[in-house]
């Protein structure tokens, strides 16, 4: 076997391509948590509407476009790894303990297999209701205040948010932390710093995520 | 003290295995674990039964050959100590105690608590040892090594391949294991010619034998008697990308061509 194949095909080798793609998918949702905090401002409406007819201008194509490749084919590959290994691990212990206790396994390390799918199936309809449009929910193309508003003032469109939200929270707090490991990055001298970077990422991300339907349920933003 | 026991007795490799139930009366509470296995076996020979096999061999904690896993956690419930360096002073009269073999696809059970780790010697064989002869212990200043590096080599080298990492880990993964075995010789100065190869190598193997990945859950340092830490898995990742890379990049894998 070449010596790519041979690295990809090993668990090490997916699971840097896990921790590369992860990587780019948090520093999208980290990008998209930003721009969306526009909303806040004085003039929001007029600077979120901006910020997506810019997204939308001829100008901006390649960015958009460039973008949603790079995250289509980080999720199909991230995806893809945690299956294989996750089949892997399966066939690693094919007969189980009759008392089972967990030291140090973490239930967000325990629970990434299945807050990924609920965050992918999130994302699908969170696409479908403020890209595409077509949820029969209140949309305007490029009235994104609009859309966002008149969305998170349903109550079920923001609990389905902040759900996903807190889904990102478990998957991010051992995502971001576990990364490290995976890529090499360890010295005793930083190595508690990892756990910190990764709860303080995870926590930005989700106060901002989680300001938007709060303001919206609250009436601050409307 | 009195206990109750639920042990894994299994006849032979293709026996589908069950667990049995023993009562065992008046154990005293200075024996270790293993000693009071010793007290159930004289019951069951004496009484014309099979006795329960489990492996042992140095009993002081450093020979790597005891374990089983003891309501849920290899090798029991004290941190840092061999089964058979735990005391029955650790458990309670009246206790329920579930006695399980280490399971892994790698370690198929051989009889009762039994299991074979042959899969570790191959590990080993891949590439845990340095080709050339090193001859005797130099000179204590005759090769610098820098302190840091000679602690955490020493850390590594304390692991006894006694596989309760792979016991311990929810993906079955040696990672601890291979890890330590490649910090151990990695930094050192008579590891480093083929320190790239050992890691492609012992990480292939360990692949190969059937070993899950790791996924940084922890449980591994957790159970390690020990207490090898999982940041030698980082190193040994490092290692092998690099590796991968210098094969990739046409160098054979050398560690001359990595800085």
């Amino acid at each position: 076997m070449s010596a790519l194949g041979s690295w990809w095909s090993s668990s090490p080798g997916k699971k840097m391509v896990m921790a590369v793609t992860g990587l780019i998918l948090f520093a999208y949702v980290f990008v998209h948590m930003l721009g969306n905090l526009q909303i806040f401002a004085p003039n929001g409406r007029e600077m979120i509407n901006q910020y997506a007819a810019f997204l939308h201008s001829d100008r901006a194509m390649p960015l958009l476009w460039g973008t949603r490749l790079v995250l289509l084919a980080s999720v199909v590959l991230h995806l893809w790894c945690a299956l294989v290994l996750t089949i892997r691990s399966w066939k690693a212990r094919p007969k189980g303990y009759r008392v089972r206790r967990y030291r140090e396994a973490s239930y967000e390390a325990r629970t990434m297999i299945w807050t990924g799918p609920i965050i992918a199936a999130f994302v699908v309809f969170h696409l479908l209701h403020l890209t595409v449009g077509n949820t029969g929910l209140p949309f305007v193309h490029l009235d994104a205040h609009a859309n966002v508003v008149k969305g998170f003032q349903i109550p079920w469109v923001s609990v389905a948010y902040m759900v996903a939200v807190v889904m990102l929270l478990l998957h991010f707090r051992h995502g971001l932390w576990s990364w490290f490991q995976t890529v090499g990055w360890s010295h005793p001298a930083h190595d508690g710093l990892r756990r910190t970077l990764a709860n303080v990422l995870t926590g930005i991300v989700v106060v901002g995520d989680l300001s938007i339907p709060i303001a919206v349920l609250a009436g601050w933003v409307r | 003290m009195n206990l109750t026991l639920h042990i894994w007795r299994q006849k032979s490799k293709g026996d589908e295995g069950r667990f049995q139930r023993y009562e065992l009366k008046n154990i005293s509470e200075h024996m270790s674990f293993l000693e009071m296995l010793d007290v159930l076996n004289e019951e069951l020979i004496g009484k014309g039964e099979e006795p329960v096999h489990f492996e042992h061999d140095c009993r002081e904690g450093i020979c790597g050959c005891c374990g089983a896993v003891v309501n849920g956690t290899p090798h029991g419930p004290r941190p840092g100590t061999t089964l058979c360096q735990l005391h029955m002073r650790f458990f309670h009269d009246g206790d329920q105690i579930v006695i399980e073999p280490f399971r892994s696809a790698a370690f198929p059970v051989m009889k009762d608590l039994i299991v074979d780790r042959s899969a570790f010697d191959r590990i080993i064989q891949a590439g845990g040892f340095i080709t050339v002869r090193t001859g005797n212990a130099p000179d204590a200043s005759a090769v610098p090594v820098p302190k840091p590096q000679a602690e955490m080599a020493m850390d590594a080298a304390e692991c006894i391949g006694c596989g309760a990492c792979v016991a311990a880990c929810p993906n079955g993964s040696a990672s601890l294991f291979v890890s330590a075995k490649l910090s151990h010789l990695g930094l050192l100065p008579q590891g480093q010619p083929e320190r790239l190869q050992r890691a492609l190598s012992m990480i292939r193997t360990a692949e190969a034998e059937g070993f899950g990945h790791c996924t940084n859950y922890g449980e591994c340092e957790a159970v390690c008697p020990k207490r090898i830490s999982i940041r030698h898995i980082a190193r040994a990742n490092k290692d092998f990308h690099k590796a991968s890379f210098a094969l990739w990049s046409g160098s054979g894998g050398k560690a001359s061509s990595v800085p």
